[in-house]
This record gives C-alpha cells, sequence and structure tokens, in this order.
C-alpha cells in the first residue's frame, strides 16, 4: 500500500470512544449494576506464609445479609504435581493464586470470600470467619529464597534433586564464549538488582457476575482479554465455556496486568452459590498487595569487546522473583537481553525464583527492561573503556536482516540499526548540558505477538459498516482499525464503527497483549474486509451482467474495468447495500486468523538528567524515543504508546518499588508511598517515529506498545553517570540511594 | 447501627433530597445513588484524583469527603461538564481532539481538575498546567498529549 496515497492510514482520527470517555459515559470495570446485585469481599491472609490448619465459615454464613461464603474447596482444584496450561498460564497455580488452598503463601493471599447485600456487611462477615494458621518461616528476598537453608514455598518443587524455591530455568546459547573472551580487548563484568514494580492502572480489578437459575454465567469484567476471562472461570468454576458469557468493560489500564483472573471465578461461584448477581470491586490496597507486580530480580552480565568497538561475547545470569507461584517472565529476560546485536558468542541463562511475595503477573514486555537494565549498563562501560562512543558502539554491533538473535530467530527486516542512526543525528544529542547534568542512552528490543484474531465486518443496510472484532482497546486501537477498514474500503472512516464484541458475539480472540492487536486484529479485518469487496465487486458484477473480475472496487465505488470500462455508471457502496436483497442478500465476511510473522520491535533512548545534589532527587530535564514502528497506523496512539512507556520506565529507575516491612507484608500499598510519576516530575516525552515497515503485515504494522518501556531504566542510569561520575548498578536510584551515594563519594574524596 | 442523615444537594443542576448514611463517600454517593458513575475511584486515598469533582466550582476529591458534607453545596461532575444542549466542554473537546486519554479512566478527573483551575488562572503555560495536574495520575499518556489538549482547552475558553 503506497503511502502517499494513503487517506486513512496514518492520519490522526478522532477516536470512536472518545466522546463517551470524556462525558463520563463510558463503561468501566466497576460501573454497571443488576437488579437484586450484592456485594463480594475477599478475606486475605494476614501472614506471609502460613499453613491453612482449617477455616470456619459458621459464623459468617448466619450473619444476617450474608448470602454466600466460599473457600478453597469451592474452587476446582488441580494438583501441583501436573502442569494444566491455558496459553502462557499454568492453572494449577492459577487455581491457588486466586484462592489459597493448602497454604497461604503472601500477606493478601485469598482463603475466603462472602457474598452480602452490602459492602459493609461483606466487610463484617470477613472478621466473622476464623482461619487456624499455622504460621511459617517466610522468605521475601531472592538472595534469602535461593540459600540452601531458605524456608521452602513448595515441597513439590525441586532442582538440582532436592526442594527448592527455583522453579525454572532458560538458556540461551549461540558460540562459545570462552573463546569469545579470549578475543576480547576488554571483558567488563558487573552485577545488577531491580525492584518489583506493579504495572499501576488507575482503575482497580472489577467485575460484576450474574448466573442464572440454569448455570449460565454472564460476566462483565475489566481485563485484558474476556476469552481469556472466560477460559479461567471456566476451568475454575467447571461451568464450560458455552455456558459463559463474557462481556468486556471499557478497561481503565492493564499494561499485562489484566491479563489473568482474580475476582472473576469468585464472583462467579458467589452468584452461583447465592442466586444473585454479585459485585467484586478490588481497593487500590487489594491491587498493591495481591495482583501481580513484574519480578524484583538479580543478574550479572560480562561483555568482552574489541578495541574496533566489536563485541564478541556476552553473558547474562538473571534470578527473578516470581512471586508465590512459578512463572516469573525469564524469556523476556533472557530472551531480549542481547536481542538488539549481533554478537557471535552469547549465553544468557534465567532462574525463576519463587518467595512469598504477590504472584507476578505481566507487565510491559515482561521480563525485557530487566534484561535490557543489565546489558545496557555493561555496553555503556565497555564503550567508555575503549574510548568509543556508546552510540556508534550499538551501531557497530546492531542487529540486521539475517542476523541470528541468541534466542533463535534469524531476523528479517528490522529497524534497530535505524533507531540508533536516528539517535546519533538528532539535535537533542546537541544541546549542551549544564552542571550536575547529563545523557544517558540505552536501546532494546521486544518480541511482539501475533496469534489468534476474528473479525467480522458487515455492511449495514444503509451502506456503512461495522466492524467487531475480540480485543479490549486499551490505547485506541478502535481508532486504528477505523483507519484501516475505511482504507481498504475507501470511505470516510466516519462510515466505520468498530465494536469490541463478546466471547458470544465474536470467535475467540487472544488476549490484549504482547503488543497483538494492531498486529493481529488488523490482519483479521484486513481479511474480512477483502472478502467483502469481494462480495461487492460479484453483486455488481451481477447488476451489470458481466463478470465479477471485470470489476474494480476504488474510493468507494464499483467500477467497470476492463473491456467494460466506462460502459456502466459506478455503484457506490450505499447503492449496493440498497440493493443486497436482489443481489444475494446481507452483505458481510468474518475472518478467524492464527497469525504469524509479528516480528521484533527495537528502540533507542536518549534522556537528560539532572541532579539535585542537597536533595538526591533526579530529574528527567529532556527525553526523546527512537522507535521502529512499522507503520503508524494512527501515529497519536503509536506517540502515546511511546511517551506512556518512557513514563513508566521512568517511575521505575528513580522511585517506584515495593517495601516489606519486618514481617513480610507490603508497607506501601497505596499510590501516596509507591510513587508513580505525576505531571510535574515529566519533561515533554519527544518521539522519533521511524517506520521501517513488517514485511509480513498487510499494512506493516509492528507492535509497538511494550518495546518503549525496555530502554529507559539504563538510559537514565547512564544519565546520572554522565551527570556525577557515579555508576548505579540497582534500581530505583531514589533520593536516599543517590544522596548516600554522593555522601559516600564526597567522603571517599 | 448505621446513622442516617437526609442532605440536599444539587448535581448537574438537579436537586436530589435523600437520606445517606452518614459514612458513605461523596464518591460512592454519586456513583451508587444518583448512579453518575463517570465519577472514577482510582485510589479511594486522595492521590489519584480520578474521582475529582467540582463543589461550588472548587475541584475536591469525592472519595476523601463525606456525602453529608456536601449538604447544601452544588456538585459538578464530568456528566454535568458539557452544555445542557449536550454541545462539550472546551476541553471535552480539546481531549477527544488531542488523544488527550488513553484508557480514559483518569480523564474525567482531569477534566474537572482543570476545569476548576483554567477557571481561576485562564492563560497558564506548560510548567504552570503541568504542576495543576500533578496531583492526578494517569499511567497511560506520559501527560504529553493531556497537556497540550489543556493548552488548547484554554486558548478557546480565552476566545482565542
Amino acid at each position: 500500500m503506497n503511502d502517499a496515497n494513503n487517506k486513512w492510514i496514518g492520519k490522526r482520527t478522532i477516536r470512536p470512544d472518545g466522546a463517551d470517555k470524556v462525558t463520563g459515559q463510558a463503561t468501566f470495570g466497576a460501573d454497571t449494576t443488576m437488579p437484586g446485585m450484592i456485594w463480594g469481599k475477599v478475606l486475605r491472609s494476614p501472614h506471609a506464609h502460613a499453613n491453612i490448619r482449617s477455616i470456619d465459615t459458621s459464623k459468617a454464613e448466619s450473619l444476617p445479609g450474608v448470602k454466600a461464603v466460599i473457600t478453597s474447596a469451592d474452587v476446582t482444584n488441580y494438583s501441583p504435581e501436573k502442569s494444566v496450561i491455558l496459553g502462557i498460564q499454568d492453572m494449577r497455580w492459577m487455581t491457588r493464586n486466586v484462592m489459597a488452598r493448602e497454604k497461604a503463601l503472601f500477606h493478601g493471599h485469598p482463603v475466603a470470600a462472602v457474598a452480602a447485600t452490602s459492602q459493609k456487611i461483606a466487610d463484617q462477615a470477613c472478621k466473622l470467619i476464623e482461619v487456624d494458621y499455622e504460621v511459617l518461616p517466610w522468605v521475601v528476598e531472592i538472595d534469602d529464597a535461593i540459600k540452601s537453608d531458605a524456608p521452602i514455598l513448595h515441597e513439590f518443587i525441586e532442582f538440582e534433586g532436592k526442594p527448592s524455591n527455583i522453579a525454572g530455568t532458560l538458556e540461551h546459547k549461540k558460540g562459545d564464549v570462552q573463546t569469545g573472551f579470549e578475543e576480547a580487548d576488554v571483558i567488563v563484568e558487573r552485577s545488577f538488582t531491580t525492584r518489583p514494580v506493579h504495572q499501576g492502572y488507575i482503575e482497580p480489578h472489577a467485575c460484576l457476575v450474574s448466573v442464572s437459575a440454569d448455570g449460565r454465567a454472564t460476566i462483565w469484567s475489566s481485563s485484558q482479554g474476556q476469552f481469556m476471562v472466560r477460559a479461567m472461570t471456566s476451568m475454575l468454576t467447571d461451568i464450560p465455556q458455552s455456558s459463559i458469557r463474557a462481556i468486556p468493560a471499557e478497561i481503565g489500564g492493564g499494561f499485562g496486568g489484566k491479563t489473568i483472573v482474580y475476582l472473576e471465578p469468585l464472583a462467579t461461584i458467589l452468584s452461583k452459590k447465592s442466586g444473585r448477581p454479585v459485585k467484586m470491586v478490588m481497593s487500590r490496597e487489594e491491587v498493591m498487595r495481591a495482583s501481580g507486580p513484574t519480578s524484583g530480580s538479580k543478574s550479572t552480565v560480562k561483555m568482552g569487546i574489541k578495541k574496533d568497538g566489536s563485541i564478541v561475547a556476552a553473558q547474562g545470569t538473571y534470578y527473578l522473583q516470581a512471586g508465590a507461584l512459578p512463572g516469573s517472565p525469564i524469556r523476556g529476560a533472557v530472551g531480549c537481553a542481547f536481542a538488539p546485536y549481533d554478537i557471535p558468542n552469547v549465553h544468557a541463562l534465567g532462574y525463576d525464583v519463587v518467595s512469598n511475595r504477590s504472584k507476578v503477573a505481566a507487565y510491559r514486555a515482561p521480563g525485557a527492561p530487566i534484561g535490557a537494565f543489565a546489558v545496557e549498563c555493561v555496553i555503556d562501560e565497555i564503550s567508555e573503556a575503549i574510548g568509543m562512543d556508546p552510540l556508534e558502539v550499538r551501531l557497530k554491533n546492531a542487529a540486521k536482516e539475517g542476523t541470528q538473535a541468541a534466542h533463535g530467530p534469524v531476523y528479517p527486516r528490522i529497524g534497530y540499526y535505524e533507531t540508533v542512526e536516528a539517535a546519533l543525528s538528532h539535535p537533542h544529542r546537541e544541546i549542551p548540558l549544564g552542571k550536575f547534568q547529563g545523557r544517558g542512552v540505552a536501546s532494546g528490543f521486544w518480541f511482539n505477538a501475533g496469534g489468534e484474531s476474528s473479525s467480522q465486518v458487515n455492511i449495514t443496510e444503509d451502506g456503512n459498516v461495522v466492524v467487531t472484532t475480540g480485543h479490549p482497546d486499551i490505547g485506541g486501537s478502535r481508532a486504528s482499525i477505523a483507519n484501516i477498514t475505511a482504507e481498504l474500503l475507501g470511505i470516510d472512516y466516519k462510515r466505520v464503527s468498530v465494536l469490541i464484541g463478546d466471547t458470544a458475539t465474536i470467535g475467540y480472540s487472544n488476549l490484549t497483549g504482547g503488543s497483538r492487536v494492531l498486529f493481529a486484529s488488523g490482519m483479521a479485518v484486513t481479511d474480512s474486509t477483502e472478502k467483502v469487496i469481494v462480495s461487492l465487486k460479484e453483486r455488481a458484477a451481477k447488476i451489470w451482467d458481466i463478470d465479477p473480475e471485470a470489476v474494480d472496487w476504488e474510493d468507494g465505488y464499483a467500477r467497470p474495468a476492463g473491456a467494460n470500462a466506462g460502459m456502466f455508471d459506478p455503484l457506490s457502496l450505499e447503492e449496493l447495500a440498497e440493493r443486497a436483497t436482489e443481489t444475494g442478500g446481507p452483505i458481510g465476511a468474518g475472518s478467524q486468523l492464527n497469525t504469524a510473522g509479528a516480528e521484533g520491535g527495537f528502540a533507542t533512548h536518549m534522556c537528560d538528567v539532572e541532579v539535585d545534589i542537597d536533595l538526591g532527587i533526579v530529574r528527567i530535564i529532556r527525553y526523546t524515543s527512537f522507535q521502529d514502528v512499522g507503520r503508524a497506523v494512527h501515529p497519536s496512539y503509536v506517540e502515546g504508546q511511546l511517551q506512556g512507556g518512557a513514563a513508566q520506565g521512568i517511575g521505575w529507575a528513580l522511585n517506584e518499588e515495593y517495601i516489606y516491612d519486618s514481617e513480610g507484608r507490603v508497607d506501601n500499598p497505596g499510590f501516596l508511598d509507591y510513587r508513580m510519576p505525576v505531571c510535574s516530575d515529566l519533561p515533554m516525552l519527544d518521539t522519533v517515529m521511524i517506520e521501517v515497515p513488517n514485511p509480513k503485515h498487510p499494512q506493516g504494522v509492528r507492535g509497538v506498545g511494550e518495546v518503549p518501556l525496555v530502554p529507559p531504566l539504563a538510559a537514565i542510569r547512564n544519565a546520572i553517570y554522565d551527570a556525577l561520575g557515579i555508576r548505579f548498578y540497582g534500581l530505583p536510584m531514589s533520593p536516599p540511594v543517590v544522596l548516600e551515594a554522593l555522601e559516600q563519594g564526597e567522603a571517599a574524596e | 447501627m448505621p446513622d442516617y442523615r437526609n442532605i440536599n444537594v444539587v448535581v448537574n443542576g438537579v436537586k436530589h433530597e435523600l437520606d445517606v448514611e452518614t459514612r458513605t463517600s461523596l464518591g460512592d454517593f454519586l456513583r451508587q445513588e444518583i448512579k453518575l458513575t463517570g465519577t472514577h475511584l482510582g485510589c479511594e486515598h486522595g492521590v489519584c484524583g480520578a474521582c475529582t469533582v467540582l463543589l461550588d466550582g472548587e475541584a475536591v476529591r469525592s472519595c476523601l469527603m463525606l456525602a453529608v458534607q456536601a449538604n447544601g453545596h452544588e456538585i459538578t461532575t464530568v456528566e454535568g461538564l458539557a452544555e445542557e444542549d449536550g454541545s462539550l466542554h472546551p476541553l471535552q473537546e480539546a481531549f477527544w481532539k488531542h488523544h488527550g486519554l488513553q484508557c480514559g479512566f483518569c480523564t474525567p478527573g482531569m477534566l474537572t481538575s482543570l476545569a476548576a483551575y483554567l477557571g481561576d488562572n485562564p492563560e497558564p503555560n506548560e510548567r504552570d498546567l503541568r504542576e495543576a495536574i500533578s496531583g492526578n495520575i494517569c499511567r497511560c499518556t506520559g501527560y504529553q498529549s493531556i497537556v497540550d489538549a489543556a493548552l488548547d482547552a484554554a486558548k478557546k475558553m480565552r476566545g482565542e
């Protein structure tokens, strides 16, 4: 598709859901109510680690207004011995995450739930549930969890032949690192730590579930996938998927954190038991204590470079916190760490470590920011050691088309090199810096995902278009889908209405996650729309009594082509819709695809900081993201992804962390003490979109949503070094940490 | 036993007289009693700003106020920002046009906070605006598009 001729792809069209969202009409997860509705509430463990000897719910059940009380006995059990895979999750862990079974594994772990006629009665009922706990020794930090005498969370998990908190490993190897390091002129090896950080969506988890007398469940909830909600709820309640209708609410942010269920199965069981619709809404404290952050980590990265700037060997070892149940994103850390570079010898190894924290959930390029943080910091140091500009080192070693990545694939056409080139020639790089100011750069990679997506494109009787897809719109995807459909049909985008179907009205569609939505649903919508165009041409041919092959579709009209060109007046979409009954009936087409060819996303970030040396505050004074975005179908929402990712990275680098108290409890479960960036913390976030179209997508789309969170951590750390001459090896680089480093530096002088 | 009080409030120009439980927050009151769910609860401890409404024109956190404290006052929620004929407030127009939202959950609080702020400060610069909304957390946008939208709305409100 030729860019210059595009009418809608690449245009900053006004989003279809905008009016509802600026007027308060949009329906989010907590906004739906039903007659007879009652309120659900979760009782959570007050201990970091405890055996549950017994639970007595009788007092709670006899409290007036209480309609149902449930425990793990009401949730479908899966033996811990055998995996039960659903997508990227394992349901034997999921059942234990939504409700503690043998043990309470973290402070805040659900142990029972109630439904009552008011929120206050539900609160009261929770207090009447008597749980007999046997408190156990607990462990929250990686170093403590992997010690030989550490408290073991799960006896059935073994590592090297004995019970362990190491629940899994992942290794990527390419070439031979030993030989590689022998060739190097300079070798740098450093160790790093990062803290767990929360996705920080402003909308807490919420749902309303109504189970009818015949056992059919209707679920309204805010999630990153109504089909995930249906499948997980089915597996945890034994209600067949055909009897569950999951209706997606508007979603108030997710960033990966809403790719699993917490409340939906509990509300379903409570509704089934009580015969009433049940609403459940988490408090912010519950979100912070019990929904997934991403992993904290420790890592060691060693890289060898020659004086000419070629990186000859790289080795990385990563330990990632899984939380209380296995499943940290080691694949993202180990797979993405070295992926921007063409390095002949690579060895990357990851460990999945359980400890008494809430189970981690996906967070924007899960694991990749952790992988990149260590690597991009070491690249800064090896560049300095050989006296070469760190961007030049990245350019020299950039992965390109044909490069074999350490995690396996041979890259097709990719745009990493272009992001570094753009950074090298950008005016940002020339702006002079003052005292205590510094500039840093870093790069990053994210896999991006394809997978299953369905779409339905229907022409209305008045000749307009309704498109239905199966993905919650988390960042403007409806606007982009409208752009694609309008472009293909050659009509005004305002004539295209894009809806998100529920599990009963559209075919299976995988999660809004993995930066896959516009890639995959764009393909499905293109396929459906092309089928519609074929049908429209056939109908025009029938009216004209000519061969369908002799009809063109152009600018919203069927036109006779070839030998018949000019023989008949063109037929508009409206005219064809009006005559649909006589030409074959309703006009519409569906498409259900398993898409492939998502191809990776690459970014390079440049960041300027200023350090307040009296207060230890690091201020971001300038920030530019350079990203290969494939094709920006809707540039404003692509820029929004780049800016939003950079802002989250700034929070991760400088302030955000979970603080645990001496009893293994999260000590900062609110926005006051868990400090996310506010508007006055940030400068203008500049973006440079580089379009290297994905050759495997009809519009050239690459996922853009996740890679923006990969480079910031190291870019900021490298900038602080440039400002102060101090290298940090742990996050966050918060004011107390910076002040202490400054004081130590002074003491050393 | 729950304690109830009778209150009189005007919400978006409509008078309401009803009994409320004394511990009900203004946010829960608006959402559950008046059925206006545009006011969003993000943290319920006064930090995220999503629940901001106008009380006699001043921006307040509806999660930190009790419904009984609103007795005798006029409240404007996001649903009340547009004109009666449905034409949008300049801030609503600008947020829509400048893509000043991704998920839209923080949007009602951003709009109400800015409506109050721009009423008092019609000619803000970018820095002023960043300070003005620093009590409203947006996790999606990085704030750039929100600041752009607010600058444009301020211009329109000045008649430029």
